[in-house]
């Protein structure tokens, strides 16, 4: 079964980004929101490790991104940009959704 | 509507005492026993401290809410699965836990361990396994 | 499809009341159904009706109450939690000896198995918290 994983923790400051990467497997699909969209930036300690996971599918809420003064450019390669809509779309395409909170 | 039976599985990654996460995360757990599903715990990170045996809450004046776990057999709630590696990187061992058992109606009433140590990456396929998590 | 819409946390201290809201909207303007928003946690702050923020802040409150109006949405309030915070309906008040109420009207004061029920009928469960 496909899993939406969503993690609304910054990276920097508690486990749930790494908790969530540790068991997000082949195929699932990683939604970071609120603070956890600070996962997202290009450059950031948390980039290698969203180069790292193998087969999963990155997005960021682009309202939380905004929220914070991060635009689009700051956001790492290869993670999908996407609205509240495009998280209801994400949360209807896979099975369930686990939040790392 | 047939009666459905769902996989419902409740991720334990916080640490009791300090927030009341855990307590009523156990509450849902046990008014969740009377709905007929299939379920599992699952402690990971933090959560593996809300096992641990020989908790005392007189001094915080906080409820000890430990002895609620042993009961969860009784309610049917008996696959409880422990992170190895979350113990390890907390210098805990499967040892340091309460001894969480259940008796095996089809077998006589035989206690058996509720208790089941799993790795990281065994504990990633039972969550892919499920129908609900819910996180507290 | 059906989701269930779980909130842990309180309205201003955390974003999670906030997301969850969005979240919903949207499901809503999508077409789907939500079968319920249960609130837990310090969740159960959400259905006050007491709350009165700055008035060029959002009024978290009257916002669920409104979408409710609008799509009959169920949202409810965990007696259990609510019973240690201080959230009280005329029955809880007349069961417990108080002399206020605080519910909003379009919240409803019920037990965990709502939450349960509510996982076990709908399609997804989205869980907002801290």
């Amino acid at each position: 079964m496909s899993e939406l994983h969503t993690v609304n923790k910054s990276p920097f400051e508690k486990s749930s980004f790494d908790s969530c990467m540790e068991h997000a497997l082949e195929g699932s699909a990683v939604l970071l929101y609120e603070d956890g969209v600070y996962a997202a930036i290009k450059g950031s300690a948390a980039e290698g490790k969203v180069k790292m996971a193998q087969g999963v599918k990155f997005y960021a809420l682009g309202p939380d991104l905004r929220a914070r003064g991060l635009s689009d450019e700051r956001v790492t390669d290869g993670i999908e940009i996407v609205d509240y809509a495009g998280f209801v779309d994400l949360a209807a395409e896979h099975d369930k959704v686990v939040a790392w909170v | 509507m047939a009666e459905q039976i769902k996989n419902f599985l409740y991720l334990n990654r916080r640490a009791p005492y300090g927030t009341i996460y855990a307590w009523e995360s156990l509450e849902v757990v046990l008014i969740g026993a009377a709905f007929d599903q299939k379920v599992s715990l699952a402690f990971l990170d933090d959560g593996v401290f809300q096992i641990v045996k020989g908790q005392d809450t007189k001094g915080v004046e906080m409820k000890n809410f430990s002895p609620t776990y042993s009961a969860l057999g009784d309610y049917d709630v008996n696959q409880l699965y422990v992170e190895r590696e979350s113990l390890e990187e907390r210098g805990l061992s499967i040892d340091d836990l309460m001894h969480l058992t259940w008796e095996d109606e089809d077998e006589d009433w035989a206690e058996k361990d509720s208790i089941r140590v799993v790795s990281r990456a065994e504990l990633a396929r039972i969550i892919e396994q499920q129908d609900v998590v819910f996180s507290f | 499809m059906k989701f269930a819409i779980q909130v842990n946390e309180g309205p201003y201290q955390h974003q999670a009341t906030d997301s969850a809201y969005l979240f919903t909207r949207a499901a809503l303007e999508k077409g789907h159904e939500i079968f319920r928003v249960f609130f837990y946690h310090d969740g159960v702050g959400n259905g006050t009706r007491l709350t009165t923020p700055p008035q060029d802040d959002r009024h978290i409150v009257n916002r669920w109450a409104d979408l409710a109006e609008k799509h009959d949405l169920d949202l409810v309030v965990c007696v259990a939690a609510a019973q240690r915070r201080g959230m009280v309906d005329d029955g809880e008040a007349e069961r417990n000896g108080k002399d206020a109420t605080n519910i909003h009207p379009k919240f409803r004061i019920s037990g965990l198995g709502q939450l349960i029920e509510a996982a076990v009928q709908s399609d997804r469960l989205v869980v907002f918290g801290d």
